[in-house]
Formats: structure tokens, C-alpha cells, sequence
């Protein structure tokens, strides 16, 4: 086992750093943050230290707010002897924010550029990597009925956490938001109503469990597991955002092995591959809706 | 984690301007763009509250109001420079050290893009190298934000809100946190004019 050297704590260039603010609170809390990251790591096994510090950092001050805990400090001391607090802790880092027919128009393009050659394949495999509780999902699942390739195509729905998975095998989501379902798939393209694919139950609306006969929902973390299978399609919106630019870079190597050739990568709509060490293997099928093809 | 460079000799005071409307902002900000010259050298981020369906014509009318570059921000964009950046629909917009990104977290306050969780991470990862500028709106978005880079060394600029289509936001923030100043559109563009050529205190 390798051992990091150790900083020195009064090095010039910490001084230094530390010179940059007037107030120093950033400074330690930056340390804190550090700490409780390979606190999280080494006691769990979970990753976070190369998630962009920005968005967790504030996912961590509100959990700070709800525990009703003042400092960092007094988490980590909280999590690395309350298996309980780690798991709350957990919850409210890992982001499921998600809807089904989010960005209606990606939904519209992927009908009339990617459906296309995805007939011209006997066998359609689709990688879903951060599905989350699963809306996404469905989604893809409906589009490839109402195009008639639902019976060649297997999808993969992978997120590091287990617990969404549950839910989202389970194919039930909130009957309140079928209104804003229902307004984005006409604007992406659906050929019913939105209503045909569930039943309501309660507050829920379950969907037709056809929909799920040709997915596979399983963990996988991107950026601690490797490439399992190869895939025509790989969906990732909106998940790479939340990684920093090196694990960013390592999960595009891992959707780039992943890929056959002429494979189709889909992001969200404000991600690109500009600023990544994969610009030049792929090219854009649509610029504006982040669909790429690989090259070669 | 900590990555920027260690800055040597002089060195300019703040790093960037994050600017934070609602209500009547269109035309706030088409002002006060339009009174920065071609030559300003701060990178300006901003979050106007606007609905997940809107188009680009936000940005399309304030490229029209400035001679700065403007468009909206890309997840891990470095920020290099000047230019408006502008907090794209149905995300939030937050400032890294060295670049913008993106989150598709819970709206906050019913808003996303959020004032305040553009301007909290702006204070965080560039502390007092901050200015911080908020202008008209009907709610309490940007308060938080603002106290926070004022606690962190930031300089922070109201709008005056008898000058403002909508005096709420501004008034709600001059009840909880101490402004630097307190001006009118015009005087705002001049203040940031001045502001970006401060020298850093070593």
C-alpha cells in the first residue's frame, strides 16, 4: 500500500492560500470537507471526493441544516459512530431530482434520428447509467413501443444506489405530476395519451409492467465499477454534472469502451463533450439535443 | 480539493460579479448591461427567474442590449475572461473555482435557476473575491446569498429599490444584510466599472 506523503500544514503555498481570503472560514471548511470525504470513503466504501464540490458542498451544508449540526466537524464525528446518520447522510447526497420527458424535445429528436438506425439493428441494447428512481426509464420504454421496437430492445438501468433502484423497478411515481408528464410527452413525440401506460392507485400512478419486461435494473457506479457490456445506446443526462472534470473524463472512457461502433451517447442538454478528452471520438448527431455517435 | 494558484504581486481585488433578478429583470438587466463598456474584464454570471420552458430569447435580447459577449452557461465551462453568462432554464447555476457548473437539484423557493444558490457557491469557492449585485423582484430569493458573500469578505450592491419595477427582493435584502451600496441601475454599472480595478490587499 502506497502512503500519501503528508503536507506539510504551514507549507508557503497554504499560507499563501490562505492569504487569498480575508475570511479563513473557507479554508478550514475546505479541510473539513476534505475530511469527511475520506471519512465517507474509507469508513463506507462510497466515493465522493472527485463530485463537483460546488453542488456537494451545498448538499452537505443543508444536511448540516436538518441534522441541526453546526460544523463538518461534528458530522464526521456523528457518522463514523451512527451507522444511521452515515445512511441519512447518504440519502441526502446522492441526487434523484429526476421526471419523465424532461427536456421533451431530446425525446422528439431521439425519435426521428436515433430511432431510425436503431431498426437497422436485430438487437437494440441501451444503457441507462444514473436512472435513479427509474422516470427516464419508462419513458425510453414507452418511446420504443410507440415505435414498434420494444420486442429487440433490452435496456440496462444502472444507479450506485439501491434503494431508488427498488422504486424504480416497482414503476409507481407520483400521481401529481402526471399533469407535467403528460404536457411533455405530447411535446416529445408520444403517439397516445400518457394515461394508457398507467393505472391510478392512491397518489400513484403504476405503469404497465410490460414496460419494465425488457429492463434490467442493477447497481453500478460509475466511478468506481467498470464496463460490463457493450451497448448501442448510452443514456446519461444530467449526471455527469454532478461529477467533477476528471470523473467526468473517466466515466466518458468508460461509455467510450462501452460502445460499439457508431454507438449513440445521449446527454443533457447543457453537458458537452467540449472541455473532455473524448471531443474528437465522437461526432454530433444532433448539437442541439447532445446526441452524439461515435467515431470509427 | 484546493486548486487555484497561488497569486503573486498585485493582483485585481475581485475575480467576478454575480448578478441576481426576477420580477422586471429583462429590462433591469438590458440596462445595466448596456451601460458596461465592450472593454469590461469582470465575467459576469446571472440568474433571472425564469419558467423550465423558456427559449433562448432572454439571452438573444440582453446579446442585443451589451456589447460584452453573452450566452448561456454549459456545465464545467471554464471561466475564462469576460462575458455574460446566464443561468440556463430548469437548472441551477453555480460557480467553481476555475469553471460554472450545472445542477438539476430541487427547485429552491420554487426557483431554478436560484439566486441564492448561484450566489452561496460564488461566496464559497471565491470568498471575498466576490461582488455580488441584486436587482429587482417580487421575492426573497438572493437575500441568503448575499449575506452569505457578505460574510466571507464580498462586496455587495443593491439595487435602490425606489428605482426598481419591483422593490420587494432589494428591500427584503436591505433588512437582512448590510449592502455596500445602494444605487440605481446607471450608478450600478459605474460602481462595477470601479470595482474591477481594485487591487487585492495582500
Amino acid at each position: 500500500m502506497v502512503v500519501p506523503p503528508i503536507p506539510d500544514l504551514v507549507d508557503p503555498a497554504s499560507q499563501a492560500r490562505a492569504r487569498r481570503f480575508t475570511s479563513s472560514t473557507s479554508e478550514l471548511e475546505r479541510l473539513e470537507m476534505e475530511l469527511l470525504l475520506l471519512a465517507i470513503y474509507r469508513h463506507h466504501g462510497f466515493d465522493f471526493r472527485a463530485y463537483a464540490p460546488a453542488s456537494l458542498h451545498r448538499r452537505i451544508r443543508r444536511h448540516l441544516e436538518n441534522a441541526r449540526l453546526s460544523t463538518i466537524s461534528g458530522l464526521i464525528e456523528l457518522i463514523l459512530h451512527d451507522p444511521s446518520a452515515l445512511q441519512r447522510l447518504l440519502h441526502d447526497l446522492s441526487v434523484n431530482v429526476t421526471a419523465m420527458f424532461r427536456d421533451p424535445s431530446f425525446f422528439l429528436e431521439f425519435r426521428t434520428t436515433v430511432v431510425p438506425l436503431l431498426r437497422t439493428y436485430p438487437t437494440v441494447r441501451i444503457w441507462h447509467a444514473g436512472c435513479s428512481t427509474g422516470e427516464e426509464v419508462y419513458a425510453m420504454s414507452i418511446l420504443l413501443e410507440e415505435e414498434g421496437l420494444s420486442e429487440r430492445c433490452r435496456i440496462y438501468a444502472t444507479d450506485m444506489d439501491s434503494t431508488v433502484l427498488d422504486q424504480a423497478r416497482q414503476g409507481i411515481f407520483p400521481l401529481s405530476r402526471m399533469k407535467e408528464y403528460t404536457g411533455n410527452y405530447f411535446l416529445g413525440g408520444g403517439k397516445r395519451s400518457l394515461s394508457d401506460y398507467f393505472t391510478a392507485k392512491y397518489d400513484g400512478a403504476l405503469f404497465a409492467p410490460r414496460l419494465a419486461k425488457n429492463v434490467l435494473f442493477t447497481q453500478h457506479n460509475l466511478a468506481m465499477d467498470r464496463s460490463f457490456s457493450e451497448f448501442n445506446v448510452i443514456v446519461c443526462r444530467n449526471v455527469l454534472i454532478y461529477f467533477d472534470r476528471s470523473l467526468k473524463d473517466h466515466a466518458l472512457g468508460l461509455f467510450s469502451e462501452s460502445l460499439g461502433t457508431l454507438g449513440v451517447l445521449c446527454l443533457g442538454r447543457k453537458e458537452s463533450l467540449r472541455f473532455t478528452a473524448f471531443e474528437q471520438d465522437f461526432s454530433a448527431l444532433s448539437a442541439r439535443e447532445r446526441i452524439f455517435r461515435r467515431n470509427k | 480539493m484546493t486548486r487555484f494558484e497561488t497569486p503573486e504581486g498585485v493582483k485585481a481585488r475581485y475575480d467576478v460579479v454575480v448578478v441576481g433578478t426576477s420580477t422586471g429583470g429583462l429590462h433591469a438587466l438590458t440596462r445595466l448591461l448596456g451601460a458596461l463598456p465592450a472593454t469590461y474584464r469582470l465575467p459576469i454570471l446571472i440568474v433571472q427567474h425564469r419558467s423550465k420552458d423558456s427559449d433562448e430569447r432572454l439571452s438573444g435580447l440582453l446579446r442585443g442590449a451589451s456589447q460584452l459577449p453573452v450566452s448561456e452557461a454549459e456545465d464545467k465551462e471554464p471561466l475564462r475572461g469576460p462575458g455574460v453568462y446566464l443561468g440556463p432554464p430548469d437548472y441551477h447555476l453555480l460557480l467553481e473555482l476555475e469553471s460554472m457548473a450545472l445542477s438539476t437539484e430541487e427547485p429552491v423557493a420554487y426557483s431554478r435557476p436560484s439566486i441564492d444558490v448561484l450566489f452561496e457557491s460564488a461566496a464559497y469557492s471565491h470568498g471575498s473575491a466576490v461582488i455580488g449585485v441584486l436587482l429587482t423582484g417580487a421575492n426573497q430569493d438572493g437575500t441568503r446569498g448575499l449575506q452569505e458573500i457578505k460574510q466571507r469578505g464580498g462586496y455587495v450592491i443593491v439595487q435602490d429599490p425606489t428605482s426598481a419595477e419591483s422593490g420587494f427582493m432589494p428591500k427584503n435584502a436591505m433588512k437582512n444584510v448590510v449592502a455596500d451600496r445602494v444605487l440605481d441601475l446607471e450608478q450600478i454599472a459605474t460602481e462595477l466599472v470601479v470595482r474591477a480595478s481594485d487591487a487585492r490587499v495582500a
